[in-house]
């Protein structure tokens, strides 16, 4: 296969992409027409009544019949969603009301006119983003529209008939959706306007009538004509490339405009995109960023020069460079590029020739392959006059005064320097002020700073003094070599000025995203990482920032986290989730609902959006264009962090899980075996007595009995842990701390484990005079009849446990000793844990005894310890605060009355 | 067993949900000479008490159509039948609840069938009891109501007014567990009922100077999380 043959890849993903929305995204259906009253309405609704007939779910979004009576009688049948009133300024507008059309779900929805812009107050500005968002909810659209509202085409519109349209619809919209022409001969329309069929507003009954001419009305139908056939065009061209048929198309065309400030640049826009479209190419818009700082006016026009170009379907690409040719040029090398579409220069400038040539010759020459378009821009209303005027004078009053200031001083320096020196010299002193001036002032102050000089020198010191007139040749060069060299010294200086500050405004662009970047790298969690954000994005961008998260993982709305540092009103939380679901910016600043006090921006990842950023900048100031990229990249970075973020927690979660799985199979384990052995000993120990003859001894008798008991009692206690530590486990362990006696305490624990200590040698110790602890009794008594049942389980029959209690500063002390083996060597400090058993432990324990008593000692704000003793043996400490017990009025006399 | 057998053939209401427990009570309580009827819900608790006219009841708490504590408030409506309750922990809120509202006294399960015969007598002693004790005797404990004398072996201890009334109120329901909250009204008054430390103080001067061995208490046994008993033997 020739290289020719090949399919081209841009043509192949669109058709790919358009396969894949296609099942997903609603179809949009536009009836083009020429002009005004050629029936498109009328053939929408007729198209409408044949799907009502074949089934369809079918509504009215918003249609106007001018009140046509053939044209109201097709309305009929089909169900009108009742359209949103907003009241502007005492007007009340109705619009479509698109919540609630996409509340209704229909398959199919009519909505009249594209272009239309909507009121103040809606959600977006142009009635065909209302569309797009149908479409992306899955219905699909009917709509009508008049070619002079093409965005591509309005300039040409306007050439033709000589009326300006404000109102135009992206082609990027149009190029998805089927076009169907709705065609009549201009003597018919014409005809129908003469019997008052055409519906047209009284005030601009004037204007109609210009624009209702047949040559008008000739050009346009072939517009339009021309528009749906480069439509249908282009949809087969894209059929036939991604399926390989040979075909006559070229390959690999690529263009390229250069986008500036300039309000130029919206026309070449235009004729980019209609070359582009022509040549079935893809096209790039570059803008050159030079260092050079931009006029709030020009930056507003840059981003709609933009806006525009992204909107006309091109891939917009910023990058910064000094020479805005090596820049071009690299871009176009990088994207293979084929065209470059360029303005023709307004006129000749003086130091293009410093500079190796104009910068259209430089790059027509330094081009190479790539064919180079100069376009003579068509003029817009906008004069490009105040451009060339803000560019010098960019400097504040004060400048001037300065620089005036300097001249003077220069002045007075030199009139005393005069006595000893010749004049000639003293020009030097002046030059020195002008450079001085550039490194501190903007151009027009050192324009003014040179001519001053230059003046000043040649009135005061040049002979004839006190003259404007210059004697000698050799003067009249001296004075304007003065004057050209301090200006071109005072412009090199300034502009180096201004390129050090641009410089330095992309290193703090720069270490701003690297501290960003650092911090969020040592956030430790998700709510440390969030606080990061809001202040970073608040401190670099002077603006109050809000994070809006959605909970459990998208399923509930979207919530805004709590220590962003503006509060999210109810109606700002809607535009931060339609940015979240459309995952598109919306708020002030863009398209969608711009009257919002904050910018919403989604965080979006590979997998999808992770949440909204608002941002409500301190003052009314738009962001310039860099900071908008910077924001871009912060945006991008923090949604990757916060995304790396939710899924690192998602797997310590898996692991939490894993962890509680291993628990809960240590329990079942355990438990199995420490229930099964008790009730094993009980049936065989009850069935025996069953089957015993009535001659068997009593003791024999007697010992079935005790066994039965003794397991009893075994699985008795098993069950008490298990319930102990499932309270302990969901938190429903709630001390109740009263005043009470340690000592009772000691004797209520020995009685109440005295069956289990039987074969073993107890003593207790307590303290005389013991104050009153604040504990729970119950709990504590628990802990202490497990310490103590540990001791007895664990040691030998016969040896020694000593339980003692007594005071040690502000404890109480609570100990259980024992003299058996010890804690084991390994794992003393996982005695605590739950099921852990020590090595070689003896059965009759659940492993859970120990993890009991430290669970009720600290609900009680105690503590407890293990250690071996040095005698041999292990202890078991448990530390309680004493406090101050209230006082107990004592009775003076002891007798009773 | 002589001595557990009742003085009259009683009759016994167990109200309890589960009727392995049933048949085992009803099995100790008929050996040991009750008369026994039982019921496995409150509702029927309640109505087997106002037909069989017990003598006195065994109500578990924790019962499938109403809380036990809900039958033994129904029951002290309109009779004063001694109740025995039963539970499955220690120190549970319902259980000092239900000592709170009447009942005579508790047992948690399990427990043994001597306990649950002893319990159920003292219950039905204090209830039957017409006259006013005037000398209580246990141990090495003498104690004269009328005359306010406590003795120890025969020695006469001296007591404060505190300790005293302290003690009378244990002499007068000898086997029977009092919560903290009853002793606390009937000692120190209504208005003290949260400050038990007094009721701690108070006790372990009662054992210091009436118990042979403090640390190892006879008579005035700890009921942990509920309240005291004077034990009666």
């Amino acid at each position: 296969m020739s290289d020719a043959d090949r399919p081209n890849p841009d043509a192949l993903l669109r058709s790919i992409q358009r396969e894949e929305t296609a099942s997903t995204r609603g179809k949009l259906k536009v009836f083009l027409g020429m002009a005004p009253g050629v029936g498109k309405t009328y053939a929408m609704l007729e198209a409408a009544q044949r799907e009502l007939k074949a089934g369809r779910d079918v509504v009215i979004g918003y249609v106007e019949t001018h009140g046509r009576k053939e044209t109201d009688s097709l309305t009929q049948g089909l169900p009108l969603i009742p359209r949103r009133s907003i009241d502007h300024r005492g007007i009340v507008l109705t619009e479509l009301d698109l919540d609630a059309t996409l509340a209704r779900r229909p398959q199919l929805a009519l909505v009249d006119e594209l272009a239309h812009t909507n009121a103040n107050g809606s959600r977006h500005p142009k009635r065909y983003q209302d569309v797009l968002e149908l479409l992306d909810a899955g219905i699909d659209v009917f709509t009508t529209l008049n070619v002079q509202h093409v965005e591509s085409r309005a300039e040409i519109v306007r050439e033709v008939t000589g009326a300006t349209i404000h109102e135009t619809v992206p082609d990027s919209v149009l190029d998805q959706a089927e076009i169907e022409l709705v065609d009549l001969p201009p003597g018919e329309l014409l005809q129908r306007l003469a019997a008052g069929k055409v519906y047209v507003p009284d005030r601009a009954q004037a204007a109609t009538q210009n624009f209702f001419r047949n040559g008008n009305l000739t050009a346009l139908r072939e517009l339009a004509l021309r528009v749906a056939a480069e439509h249908v065009g282009q949809n087969v061209r894209d059929y036939l490339q991604a399926r390989q048929i040979a075909g006559p198309w070229k390959t690999g065309q690529r263009l390229l405009v250069a986008i500036s400030p300039s309000p130029l640049s919206e026309s070449m826009s235009r004729w980019t995109r209609r070359l582009a479209d022509n040549l079935q190419a893809p096209w790039l818009a570059v803008y050159v960023d030079r260092g050079r700082p931009l006029s709030e006016e020009e930056q507003a026009r840059l981003q709609k020069n933009l806006t525009l170009a992204r909107e006309l379907g091109a891939e917009v690409v910023t990058t910064t460079d000094q020479d805005v040719v090596r820049a071009l040029l690299r871009i176009a090398r990088q994207h293979n590029v084929t065209q470059i579409v360029v303005g023709k220069p307004a006129g000749w400038r003086a130091l293009d020739l410093l500079r190796g040539g104009s910068m259209l010759s430089r790059l027509i020459r330094e081009s190479g392959g790539i064919d180079v378009y100069c376009v003579r821009a068509e003029s817009t209303e906008v004069s490009p006059h105040p451009v060339q005027f803000s560019r010098i004078s960019s400097s504040s009053p004060r400048q001037y005064w300065s620089a005036l200031g300097v001249v003077a001083m220069a002045t007075g320096f030199n009139l005393i320097l005069a006595q000893w020196t010749g004049y000639h010299a003293l020009s030097l002193f002046y030059l020195l002020g002008v450079v001085g001036l550039g490194l501190f002032v903007g151009r027009g102050a050192v324009l003014l700073g040179a001519a001053s000089s230059a003046l000043l020198w040649n009135f005061l010191f040049v002979p004839p003094r006190f003259t404007f007139h210059i004697a000698s040749l050799h003067d009249a060069l001296m004075c304007g070599v003065l004057f050209v060299v301090a200006l071109a010294m005072g412009q090199l200086t300034a502009r180096i000025r201004a390129q050090q500050a641009a410089e330095r405004e992309r290193e703090e662009r720069a270490t701003a995203l690297y501290l960003l970047t650092r911090e969020l790298a040592e956030a430790k969690d998700l709510a440390q990482l969030l606080s990061v954000v809001v202040r970073q994005l608040g401190n670099t961008f002077h603006a109050e920032a809000a994070l809006l998260l959605p909970e459990n993982d998208g399923r509930e709305p979207l919530t805004p986290y709590p220590f962003s540092t503006f509060d999210v009103t109810e109606k700002e939380e809607s535009v931060a989730t339609w940015a979240y679901k459309n995952r598109k910016p919306a708020g002030r600043d863009t398209d969608t609902l711009p009257s919002s006090q904050a910018l919403y921006l989604p965080l979006l990842t590979s997998t999808g959006c992770v949440g909204v950023v608002g941002l409500k900048p301190r003052s009314a100031n738009r962001w310039s264009l860099q900071e908008r990229n910077l924001l871009d990249n912060f945006i991008r970075q923090i949604a990757l962090v916060i995304d790396r973020q939710r899924l690192s927690d998602a797997e310590q979660e898996a692991k939490l899980i894993a962890e509680s799985e291993r628990l809960g199979k240590a329990l079942l384990n355990s438990v199995s075996h420490e229930l099964r052995t008790p009730i094993a000993a009980i049936t065989t120990a009850a069935t025996s007595l069953a089957d015993l003859s009535t001659d068997v001894t009593t003791q024999l008798r007697r010992g079935l009995i005790d066994e039965v008991v003794e397991a009893s009692q075994r699985l008795n206690r098993l069950v008490g842990n298990l319930l102990d530590i499932t309270r302990l486990e969901s938190g429903h362990v709630k001390p109740k701390m009263e005043w009470c006696d340690a000592g009772d305490l000691i004797q209520v624990s020995l009685q109440r484990t005295a069956h289990q200590l039987r074969q073993h040698r107890v003593s207790s110790k307590v303290e005389a005079r013991l104050p009153l602890v604040r504990m729970d009794f119950v709990l504590m008594e628990q802990a202490l009849n497990n310490l103590l049942s540990n001791a007895a389980v664990h040691t030998p029959v016969g040896t020694a446990i000593e339980i003692s209690a007594r005071v040690d500063g502000p404890e109480l002390v609570l100990s259980v000793a024992d003299n058996g083996r010890g804690l084991p060597a390994e794992g003393a400090e996982r005695i605590f844990d739950k099921f852990f058993r020590g090595p070689g432990a003896p059965t009759g324990g659940s492993g859970l005894g120990l993890s009991i008593v430290k669970g009720f000692v600290e609900a009680q704000g105690g503590k407890i310890s293990a250690r071996n003793r040095e005698q041999g043996g292990a202890e078991f400490v448990i530390r309680l605060p004493v406090g101050q017990p209230p006082p107990v009025a004592d009775e003076a006399s002891p007798e009773m009355s | 067993m002589n001595e557990n057998a009742p003085a009259r053939s009683s009759v016994v209401l167990v109200i309890d949900d589960e009727i392995q427990i049933r048949r085992l009570l009803r099995l100790t309580l008929e050996g040991a000479g009750y008369k026994v009827f039982d019921a496995a819900t409150g509702q029927d608790g309640l109505t087997e008490a106002a037909q069989r006219r017990p003598d006195a009841v065994i109500l578990d708490l924790g019962l499938p159509d109403m809380d036990g504590l809900q039958v033994l408030k129904r029951l002290r409506e309109w009779s004063r039948v001694p109740v025995l309750v039963l539970s499955v922990r220690d120190g549970e809120e319902d259980v000092i609840a239900a000592l709170d509202h009447g009942a005579d006294d508790y047992m948690t399960k399990p427990f043994s069938a001597g306990e649950l015969l002893a319990r159920l007598r003292t219950a039905q002693r204090h209830s039957l009891k017409g006259e006013e004790m005037k000398v209580f005797r246990s141990n090495q404990l003498e104690v004269d109501l009328v005359a306010r004398v406590v003795k120890v072996n025969g020695t006469e201890v001296r007591l404060s007014a505190t300790e005293y009334s302290l003690l009378r109120l244990l002499v007068q329901h000898a086997g029977k567990v009092l919560t903290h909250r009853q002793i606390m009204r009937e000692v120190w008054g209504p208005n003290a009922v949260e400050q038990t430390h007094y009721l701690r103080v108070y006790m372990s001067h009662l054992r210091e100077k009436l118990e042979i061995d403090p640390a190892q208490a006879k008579l005035f046994i700890t009921e942990p999380g509920v309240g005291y008993r004077l034990a009666e033997h």
